[in-house]
C-alpha cells in the first residue's frame, strides 16, 4: 500500500466511523441517506426488532408482579397474528422455569390406562395447528360500570392471536381409553398456583389442542412452555399452561378458579358457572381512545372482531354514537374463533364524533350495547364484558373512552 | 390385581422392543390387530402405543385435586384452634387479622351481601364446596411458599376458616369425613350458563 493509497484508506475508515456515529446520534431521515455508506449489521442466528420500535405489553401494577397480567397493544398492531412476545398474559404464580427434558404429561383417572408422556413422545403424535384467538375472561371487566380505561390496549388487550400447534388432546386421551362413566377431564398446570381447571369432556374430545408451539416455534415461557392446553372459544384461564397432568373424572371438581373466581354474579345474588365461552366482540383499534387525529381529512377505520363461537360474518360501524351504521369491509382470512380485520373509509369533518363497531358471528349472535349486558347481568358482574367500545375523537382530534 | 389393558399394553411393548424384526414383516401389526380386536370399546385401543403407563405411585403422588366427594382427600385432622394460629403464621398478612380486613380477598363475612351494589364474595358467602378450600390451600398457599403445608396443617385451616364463617362450631374437627359432609350456605347459589342471551332493550 503506497503513502496516498495508505492516506486514502485511514481516511475513508474515519469517514465510515463518522457516518456509523451520525447514523445513531443523527435524526432518522439522515440516517436513512448515510446507511448507503457503510456494511450493515450481520445477520444473526435469533432476531429481534429494530431498536426503534418500541411497543409493548402493558404490565398492571400489582403488589404481587408474579400473580398479575399484561395487556397486547391491539392499538398498534397489524393483521391478526399477535407476535408471540406481545401476546397478552395472565398468571397466578409466575411463570415456572421447565425442562422439556424432563417435564411429563400425566393422564389417568376414569381411562384404561394411566399413561405418561415425554415432550418427545407429544411430539411424535400427528401434528394439528390453528390459527385462534384466547381472551381473558376478565378482558374489559373493568368497563361494566362504565368507561374506565385510557386506551384500547387496557380496554381489549386481554386478547390476542397466534398459530398454535400440537397434538389434538382427542389423540392422546384415545390412547389412555376412555371409561365411559368419564364425563370431565381436570387440567392442572405445573406453576406455584398449580393452576387447576374442569373441562367437559365432550369439548376435549371436539378441538381442544395440546398446544407446544406458538406462531411457529417453541410456546413462550409464559404461554406455558413446554406444553398448555389450547380450548378454542373458551376463557383463556381454562387453557392450563404448563400442564403436567389431566385426570378424566364423573364430575367437575369446583376447584378455586371456577368457583371463586370466573364465575359470573347476577344482579339477584345467583352466580353462573362453568361459563365457558367468549362471545363475539369488536373493537374499533385506529382510532382508538389515547390517539390523536392530525386533523380533518380522510381516515381508515380500522378494527378486530372475534367469536368464540365460530367465524364473523359481519361487522357494522358507526361514527355518529349509533344514528347510522355502514358494514365494515371484512378482511380475510375470515377463520372460526379468530382475530377477524375490519375497515371502513372515513372522511372525518373535524366535528366531535363517536366510533362504534358491531359485530355478528355465524351463529347469528349480534355483539350487545353496554346496556343491554346489564340489563341482563347487572353491574356486579365482572367477566365476560363484551359489550359495544364507543370512542368519541373531539374537535382537536384527540380520541377518548366514551 | 394389575388391570388386564395394562398388561396388554406392557405385551405389545416388550414385544416391539425385542422383535424389531416384526415390524418389519408386519407380524406385529397381525399380532396387534388381535388383541385390539378382543377390546369391545373402540377407546381401548391404544393406536399409536406411545409414552408409557404411568406407575400407581407417581399417580398417587400427583393426584391432589379434591373433588366434591373428597376420594382424593389424605389421611389427617385439625382443629379450629390449631387453624387460628396457622392463619397469624402464615395468612393474615395477606387476609388480614382475622379474614375480614384484605388487602387480599377477604375470606370471612359478606353472608347476605350478593344481591347488593357491594357484594363481598367470601368462603363463607360464596364458595359452594367446603372441598375446594382443602384443594386450593394445598396446592396454592402460602402464596410464597406454595404445597409446604402438611395435611394436619391444611385440615386446621380449613377448620379455623370454616368456624371464622359460621359454619363449623369451635370444637369440630375436619377430616377427610368431616370436611366432605359440610353443606356450604352458599350450595344452591350457582345456575348453569344461560347465554346467549335475548337481547331486549
Amino acid at each position: 500500500m503506497t503513502q496516498v493509497h495508505r492516506r486514502r484508506f485511514l481516511r475513508r475508515a474515519r469517514d465510515i466511523a463518522g457516518a456509523v456515529v451520525s447514523a445513531v446520534l443523527a435524526p432518522r431521515a439522515a440516517a436513512a441517506i448515510e446507511t448507503t455508506k457503510y456494511q450493515g449489521a450481520p445477520t444473526r442466528e435469533y432476531g429481534s426488532r429494530s431498536r426503534f420500535e418500541t411497543l409493548k405489553r402493558w404490565v398492571m401494577p400489582t403488589r404481587y408482579p408474579s400473580s398479575s397480567a399484561s395487556w397486547t397493544p391491539l392499538g398498534d398492531l397489524d393483521g391478526i397474528i399477535t407476535p408471540s412476545a406481545l401476546h397478552y398474559e395472565r398468571h397466578h404464580a409466575g411463570v415456572p422455569d421447565l425442562d422439556p427434558a424432563t417435564h411429563q404429561l400425566t393422564i389417568h383417572g376414569l381411562v384404561d390406562r394411566p399413561l405418561e408422556f415425554s415432550m418427545k413422545d407429544l411430539r411424535r403424535f400427528p401434528a394439528v395447528h390453528r390459527i385462534c384467538f384466547l381472551e381473558c375472561s376478565g378482558n374489559g371487566s373493568q368497563e361494566y360500570r362504565g368507561p374506565t380505561s385510557e386506551n384500547v390496549q387496557q380496554t381489549h388487550g386481554l386478547t390476542s392471536c397466534a398459530d398454535w400447534g400440537g397434538v389434538a388432546l382427542k389423540t392422546v386421551l384415545n390412547e389412555a381409553g376412555i371409561r365411559s362413566d368419564a364425563s370431565w377431564v381436570v387440567a392442572e398446570g405445573a406453576d406455584g398456583a398449580a393452576m387447576t381447571r374442569s373441562i367437559p369432556l365432550a369439548k376435549c374430545m371436539d378441538d381442544v389442542i395440546l398446544a407446544y408451539a406458538q406462531n411457529g416455534e417453541a410456546l413462550r415461557p409464559e404461554q406455558g412452555y413446554p406444553v398448555r392446553l389450547l380450548v378454542p372459544g373458551f376463557e383463556g384461564s381454562i387453557s392450563v399452561k404448563w400442564l403436567r397432568r389431566l385426570k378424566l373424572t364423573a364430575s367437575a371438581y369446583y376447584t378455586r378458579e371456577e368457583t371463586s373466581k370466573y364465575t359470573d354474579l347476577m344482579a339477584d345474588g345467583r352466580a353462573r358457572g362453568f361459563t365457558f365461552v367468549m362471545e363475539a366482540k369488536s373493537v374499533i383499534t385506529s382510532p382508538s381512545a389515547g390517539q390523536e387525529l392530525s386533523g380533518p381529512g380522510y381516515y381508515e377505520i380500522r378494527g378486530l372482531a372475534w367469536s368464540g363461537r365460530g367465524k364473523i360474518s359481519r361487522v357494522d360501524v358507526s361514527v355518529d354514537g349509533g344514528e347510522s351504521w355502514r358494514q365494515a369491509t371484512i378482511h380475510g382470512p375470515v377463520l372460526p374463533i379468530c382475530h377477524t380485520r375490519f375497515s371502513l373509509d372515513w372522511q372525518w369533518d373535524g366535528s366531535t364524533s363517536t366510533l362504534l363497531s358491531r359485530c355478528v358471528d355465524d351463529t347469528g349472535y349480534t355483539q350487545p350495547s353496554r346496556r343491554q349486558l346489564v340489563q341482563q347481568r347487572g353491574e356486579n358482574s365482572f367477566y365476560h364484558y363484551n359489550a359495544i367500545q364507543a370512542w368519541r375523537v373531539d374537535s382537536a382530534g384527540v380520541v377518548h373512552n366514551a | 390385581m394389575r388391570d388386564p389393558a395394562e398388561s396388554l399394553v406392557g405385551l405389545i411393548s416388550s414385544v416391539r422392543r425385542s422383535a424389531n424384526h416384526f415390524l418389519r414383516s408386519g407380524a406385529l401389526l397381525i399380532l396387534l390387530s388381535i388383541a385390539q380386536s378382543s377390546t369391545a370399546d373402540e377407546n381401548a385401543r391404544p393406536r399409536y402405543a406411545i409414552g408409557h403407563l404411568a406407575s400407581p405411585d407417581r399417580v398417587a403422588k400427583l393426584d391432589i385435586a379434591i373433588g366434591p366427594q373428597g376420594d382424593e382427600l389424605p389421611i389427617g385432622r385439625g382443629t379450629v384452634p390449631q387453624g387460628r394460629e396457622l392463619y397469624r403464621e402464615h395468612c393474615a398478612i395477606c387476609h388480614g387479622e382475622d379474614g375480614t380486613q384484605g388487602p387480599d380477598p377477604k375470606l370471612v363475612g359478606g353472608h347476605g351481601s350478593l344481591a347488593t351494589a357491594k357484594p363481598i364474595q367470601t368462603i363463607g358467602s360464596y364458595w359452594p364446596y367446603a372441598t375446594t378450600l382443602y384443594d386450593y390451600i394445598n396446592r396454592a398457599m402460602p402464596f410464597y411458599t406454595p404445597g409446604s403445608l402438611l395435611p394436619d396443617e391444611v385440615y386446621a385451616l380449613c377448620a379455623y376458616l370454616l368456624n371464622a364463617n359460621g359454619i363449623i362450631a369451635d370444637d369440630t374437627v375436619i377430616d377427610r369425613t368431616s370436611l366432605v359432609a359440610i353443606r356450604m350456605p352458599n350450595r344452591d347459589g350457582f345456575i348453569p350458563d344461560p347465554r346467549p342471551e335475548q337481547p331486549h332493550e
